[in-house]
């Protein structure tokens, strides 16, 4: 019938594809390297842990009866006896997208086979990785120790702030350090030679998807959590 | 060296060749949405504005730096779907999560005094 061979058309390939993939029930990543699929499949765990701490905070704010403080004023730098809002997280939003540049490019070279380049540039990634935990060490101890911001406690008005905050920033920061010792490991292994031996380069690009998620939950922390 | 993305195929985990400009633009780009979302704080936009300036551009960002940096666009639709359909249940979390904040703001606002 003419008008079953048109919706087959209009389906087309990529449909199929799929179906042909979750029918060979053991193996739908077949044609991904499994180290890469894990990685995702560890990925899509921990985007639900830090939804989990997004909503949270989505509902700890809505049903603060206490004034919300203000982020931009907060996170306020003085600069040339200026208050800047906000321009501690920007300069760790710019340091963390940096981050993300130099490890994609990183992943690019690694399978050019290029050892020099790679290791290079997954150190520059994790030198802007140390960058922004030291800015975000920073940023706790003005909090904690100037304004007396405490996980159950904050004298600028509801006190999840503090919670939400020690608690998002917190584990995203844990994130971020076991990310730069990853890129440490795999670049000295780089350095050494180890994937030219065994002529596959994946680990690079398996470490640059887990250093890319830590980037992209900075996107959803500094939207929802330092802007909203 | 092209500036659009090669297709799909099937052999993508044996070393995807992407010219260093595709990224170089990407990174740009990121930089230049960063800037923007925050300026949208910087000119104290307030309002309906703001959120919808602030959810577009955090969105924006997340699909670059998952389909570019993290070649997202160059995979399987298996993997694609496997990964980005299950986080969709999350607004059911955000649905639920939204009714008990407003219930527990209203019982602390009416029953406790605007405490607790």
């Amino acid at each position: 019938m003419a008008r079953e061979i048109t919706n087959r058309e209009v389906i087309g390939p990529t449909l199929r594809e799929i179906s042909a993939d979750w029918s060979a029930d053991q193996e739908v990543f077949r044609h991904t390297h499994w180290g890469k699929a894990m990685m995702w499949i560890f990925l899509l765990s921990d985007t639900f842990i830090f939804s989990c701490f997004l909503t949270g905070y989505m509902t700890m704010r809505a049903s603060a009866v206490l004034p919300w403080p203000n982020t931009a004023e907060v996170f306020a730098l003085n600069i040339g006896g200026q208050d800047i809002p906000l321009v501690l997280i920007a300069i760790m939003t710019f340091a963390l997208i940096s981050s993300s540049g130099t490890m994609a490019m990183a992943v690019n070279f690694g399978y050019r086979r290029d050892r020099r380049k790679t290791a290079t540039l997954m150190l520059l990634t994790a030198l802007f990785g140390l960058t922004f935990l030291s800015m975000q060490a920073f940023e706790w101890s003005k909090l904690i120790f100037e304004e007396g911001v405490r996980p159950w406690y904050n004298p600028m008005g509801a006190p999840q702030f503090g919670a939400s905050f020690f608690m998002i920033t917190g584990f995203h920061g844990l994130h971020v350090t076991c990310g730069v010792i990853l890129l440490l490991i795999i670049a000295s292994k780089v350095a050494r030679g180890h994937y030219d031996r065994t002529g596959d380069y994946s680990a690079v690009e398996i470490a640059g998807l887990y250093w890319h998620f830590v980037d992209l939950v900075w996107v959803f922390i500094f939207a929802f959590f330092y802007l909203w | 060296m092209q500036d659009s993305p090669p297709i799909p195929s099937d052999t993508a985990h044996d070393g995807q060749q992407h010219p260093i400009s595709l990224y170089l633009k990407v990174w740009g780009l990121l930089f230049l949405l960063s800037a923007m979302s925050y300026l949208v704080d910087y000119m104290h936009v307030q309002g309906i504005v703001r959120w919808t300036l602030i959810v577009t551009f955090m969105l924006l960002k997340a699909g670059l730096i998952l389909s570019i940096f993290m070649h997202m666009a160059w995979e399987r639709l298996s993997l694609i779907y496997a990964i980005l359909v299950p986080p969709l249940l999350l607004l059911v979390l955000v649905r639920i999560m939204t009714i008990e904040a407003n219930y527990a703001f209203w019982t602390r606002a009416i029953f406790m005094g605007g405490g607790g």
